[in-house]
């Protein structure tokens, strides 16, 4: 079984709880303008490994992410290559490292995608606007499905940390922050709340690829746009 | 053997009818697993004894040393009692009669002492001299009076380096508790018991001149009396409290100071001793918390003002006045019980009532079954002051059990029972481009071994490469054995260590240790001979000056094992080459990857090398890469420098590790929990040492403009702290071009 993966990070300690081993897997279909890697939308990818490969990388960094840290897929959407991680997190599992999926949850839940469910300890979902209308001109897809993955998770008692980036202008309007704020207060595994402030710092990967970048013109978002919308939300977790 | 001052004691076992501190301690120590919250606040008279002793900083920092005693060559009992402030002092004892007011030891070498009196303007008086040169030979003429002519020349091309031929070989550790727990004249009658084992029928020279070590030691021992007694102390008689526990250890740590002026001088693993007579005065109501940090206060303030006097060029080797005063602290015993007590975390928050400094030089001894609060207590106040070192408790305690300390940097021994004799290091970047050469020097063009057949290809092939460097290395343990025979020979006799001896058992196990310097850069220019392309530049005498490197090559310090094997495998064959030789005394060979800040000197005694590296660059510091070239991150590097074997450098491998705040985490709580994580992770690899650093780049720069600014801001070099401000310009741009990670 093979995966395609963008990269390797050889430990974040950002992207879920203690030091993470980090794989971006190659592929999305959403199309988010102010996606910070998009060199990793295309499903052709340059690299495939295979679950052996990757999971004897992991194990050299086993004695660091054990008992408090893990290992993070992000991407790229990890859901899209259900089958890969799914051999990888069951041996993953055998050796009791943690496992967490940074993901949209934009898909459909098939029993595969149930099957990994069962095998994740924690999943990162970024909601990207709980207002529709403003989740399909961001990224090109209706939110429909991705909420309704989070109240899959929540229903299978799944850990969650949920995640908005806030976008001036598009994705803090005072609305839809309160709306969003009921969406996560009637789901009870919410563990973490994060607004993230948009940055423009993946913008060269865009002009890599001879694409224009679509948020040009949009400013980044600052301490005070985090505080207010926090204040919008108040949801304390 | 029975004292009313060992009253509630538990006195089962053998302790109290040998000398046996271990099995005092295993009986009467208080495992602590809790956090931090019981800890108290510096006390007013600490805050005002420390005060003067940081104006006396300041006066010393604007004169390089405040001042010499350029007569007296210090021996135990050389000096009337000196104080800071006797009101304020809950512990005494200075080395002199006055605060940082150094000695001169003239048994080292009358050279050293007259070329560092005139450093600061000082001239040794004329008597004094006179004796030295006429009348009293000294460890440096001693050793210089066999040196064979092929030592002489690997020592001045720099081959082997840092020979402590000119200085104290320090790094033996005086089991200073002993003088605590049995009062010093119990200890002299064991010591004449040794001597009763010594009256042979078969009157060997070994046993003549163990005699009259044991004969010196005793004399020694008595002099620790009249030292104490002058300050109103009779130190005959165990300690009967905390106070008294800790008078007495730091009396015999004075002692040794005042007797050597070694390398290193540390004071070994008394903190969780010391904290069995706390907890009794405690329980006891006699003291308060309050009183307890104020005596390790106090206790540690004296440490912080050991002071030897030492030449210019010394200072450029080892930097910033350093003195290893090297506490270890924590550990795990045989029994799965913790050696952690209320009093490791007592002493490690000194750094917080007295502020960062340098020494004593706080040296954690990190389990992976060491309770989470003092995890998390160490790697806080190394996240606040960057002035704790961290060392493998779970892999030193395999072969040396539960009570040894750490000398110097790295280099572990049982504490009583073993000693070592130190050997500096051999420059391995020199010895290969020596095997290049044919033994040639590759600055100056001196034939220095005996000539070789040089390599003449254009390009260097890895197999022919490989066969000369190992005959080069051969010729250079042969050398450096040699010369370490000598040194300790001579040391032994006109520079012995009778009082720190006096504080060990009759037969101790001794060791070689000698060292590595340069490996990063033996590894990674072999790597680059066997995985690039590298091109000989020739001067028109023939000899190789420098190298063009065509192609990529795996560099040590990203988890490779194309190049960490390579490293492993010369420490592995260094190692076996000095095991061919005989030792002095049989003392058993060990080897250490550790420069101290040494790099920076033997970088500039080095030219280029086939990695890259131009001449006169510094080295990577110990076991680190070369500086910028650990790309992979934290991680990786760490996972390289694990690979080094400790079973083949049991003296010990150092790694300086630096990493800026933010990248550990975005709040305290979080960075703690990262760097919990990374040293857990690191010492699981079996990784032995790491200097912990936090700190941003432009802090440092910083501090270099305004040193001002920054009088206690410390920083973990190689096996030590030093304050940053008192290191050479050269020193200090060596330790900001040092990777500073910002990822994992």
């Amino acid at each position: 079984m093979k995966g395609k993966i963008h990269s390797f990070e050889s430990l974040g300690a950002v992207d879920g709880p203690g030091i993470r081993f980090v794989i971006f897997m190659q592929g999305c279909a959403l199309k988010c303008k102010y996606c910070q890697n998009r060199d990793t939308w295309s499903m052709d990818s340059k690299k495939e490994y295979e679950v052996d490969e990757v999971f004897s990388t992991i194990m050299k960094y086993k004695n660091y992410i054990v008992p408090n840290g893990g290992v993070t897929i992000s991407g790229g959407e990890p859901l899209l290559q259900v089958d890969f991680l799914i051999e990888l997190f069951k041996r993953l599992k055998k050796e009791k490292i943690h496992t967490c999926i940074d993901t949209s949850g934009s898909v459909d839940i098939t029993p595969k995608i149930e099957e990994l469910v069962n095998l994740t300890d924690l999943f990162l979902l970024d909601i990207k606007c709980i207002n529709d209308k403003v989740c399909k001109d961001l990224t090109g897809v209706s939110n429909k499905k991705e909420l309704e993955f989070a109240k899959y998770l929540d229903e299978n008692n799944k850990n969650m940390w949920i995640r908005q980036v806030l976008v001036p202008t598009i994705t803090d309007n005072e609305e839809d922050l309160v709306n969003l704020s009921l969406f996560i207060k009637s789901l009870k595994n919410v563990e973490k709340f994060e607004l993230l402030k948009y940055h423009d710092l993946g913008k060269f990967k865009w002009k890599n690829l001879n694409l224009k970048y679509p948020l040009k013109g949009y400013r980044t978002a600052t301490d005070e746009d985090i505080i207010r919308a926090k204040n919008i939300m108040k949801v304390e977790i | 053997m029975d004292f009313k001052q060992w009253a509630g004691f538990d006195k089962s076992g053998e302790w109290t009818n040998e000398i046996d501190v271990r099995g005092f301690i295993q009986r009467n120590y208080t495992p602590y697993e809790e956090d931090d919250s019981f800890l108290a606040d510096a006390t007013s008279k600490t805050k005002k004894l420390w005060d003067k002793v940081l104006k006396l900083y300041e006066q010393e920092r604007e004169k390089g040393v405040l001042d010499v005693d350029f007569k007296t060559p210090s021996t135990i009992n050389a000096y009337e009692a000196g104080y800071i402030d006797k009101e304020l002092e809950e512990i005494v004892g200075l080395q002199t009669d006055a605060p940082l007011k150094r000695a001169i030891m003239p048994n080292g070498g009358i050279k050293i002492v007259e070329k560092s009196c005139q450093a600061y303007g000082y001239k040794v008086d004329e008597e004094t001299d006179y004796i030295y040169n006429n009348l009293r030979r000294t460890h440096n003429d001693g050793v210089f009076s066999v040196y064979t002519p092929d030592i002489r020349a690997a020592r001045s091309s720099h081959l082997i380096t840092g020979l402590p031929d000119g200085y104290g070989r320090g790094r033996i550790i005086g089991d200073y508790r002993r003088i605590a727990l049995y009062g010093v004249d119990v200890l002299i009658e064991k010591k004449k018991e040794d001597l009763e084992i010594l009256n042979t029928d078969e009157f060997t020279e070994d046993v003549i001149k163990e005699r009259e070590e044991i004969h010196d030691q005793i004399l020694a021992l008595e002099e620790l009396k009249k030292m104490a007694l002058k300050y109103g102390y009779d130190i005959s008689c165990p300690a009967s409290n905390a106070k008294e526990a800790i008078q007495w250890l730091y009396f015999g740590y004075l002692a040794a100071t005042k007797d050597q002026n070694g390398a290193a001088m540390s004071i070994g693993r008394t903190s969780t001793f010391l904290d069995i007579y706390i907890q009794r005065d405690l329980d006891n109501n006699v003291i308060t918390e309050e009183q307890a940090q104020e005596l390790m206060d106090h206790f540690v303030m004296k440490l912080r003002m050991i002071r030897f006097l030492r030449t210019p060029e010394y200072n450029e080797l080892f930097s910033g006045d350093p003195v290893w005063v090297t506490e270890s602290i924590g550990g795990m015993g045989i029994d799965g019980r913790t050696l952690v007590t209320k009093n490791s975390f007592r002493i490690l928050h000194t750094l917080t009532t007295l502020g960062p400094a340098p020494e004593p030089n706080l040296t954690v001894l990190w389990s992976n079954n060491l309770p989470e609060g003092f995890k998390r207590y160490a790697t806080k106040m190394s996240i606040k002051t960057s002035s704790i070192q961290y060392e493998n408790d779970d892999l030193m305690r395999i072969t040396l059990g539960d009570d040894y300390g750490i000398a110097c940097c790295v280099s572990a021994m049982k504490i009583g029972k073993q000693m070592q004799f130190f050997g500096a290091r051999a420059n391995l970047a020199k010895t290969l481009l020596y095997a290049i050469n044919g033994g040639r020097d590759e600055k100056t063009g001196k034939q220095v071994t005996p000539k070789y057949e040089a390599i003449t290809s254009e390009y260097l092939d890895y197999d022919e490469v490989m066969q000369k460097f190992d005959q080069m290395m051969d010729y250079v343990a042969k050398i450096y054995i040699k010369a370490l025979n000598a040194i300790h020979y001579m040391h032994d006799k006109y520079s012995y260590e009778a009082f720190e001896m006096a504080l060990h058992d009759k037969d101790v196990i001794r060791t070689m240790a000698c060292g590595i310097a340069g490996l990063s850069v033996v590894a990674d220019s072999l790597s680059a001979i066997k995985y690039a392309k590298v091109k000989v530049i020739r001067d028109e005498t023939g000899l190789a000056t420098d190298y063009i490197i065509d192609g990529e090559f795996p560099k040590y310090g990203n988890d490779d094992d194309r190049v960490d094997s390579i490293a492993v495998s010369v420490i592995k064959t260094f190692l076996k080459k000095l095991q061919k030789h005989t030792t002095y005394r049989g003392a058993k060979h060990t080897l250490s990857v550790l420069t101290i800040t040494s790099n920076v000197v033997y970088g500039k005694a080095t030219g280029n090398t086939p990695d890259g590296r131009k001449a006169g660059e510094p080295f990577g510091p110990g076991a680190n890469p070369l500086h910028g070239r650990d790309t992979n991150g934290i991680v990786a590097v760490m996972n390289s420098v694990a690979k080094l074997p400790y079973e083949y450098a049991e003296d010990g491998i150092s790694y300086t590790f630096s990493v800026t705040p933010g990248t550990l985490g975005n709040n305290l709580n979080k960075q703690i929990d990262n760097l919990v994580s990374l040293l857990d992770g690191y010492f699981k690899q079996t990784g032995h040492h790491i200097n912990v650093n936090v700190f941003d780049r432009a802090l440092l720069e910083d501090a270099m403009e305004h040193p001002e600014k920054y009088p206690q801001l410390t920083i973990r070099v190689s096996g030590y702290a030093v304050n940053f401000v008192k290191l050479t310009r050269e020193q200090q741009l060596d330790v900001i071009n040092r990777t500073i990670h910002e990822k994992f």
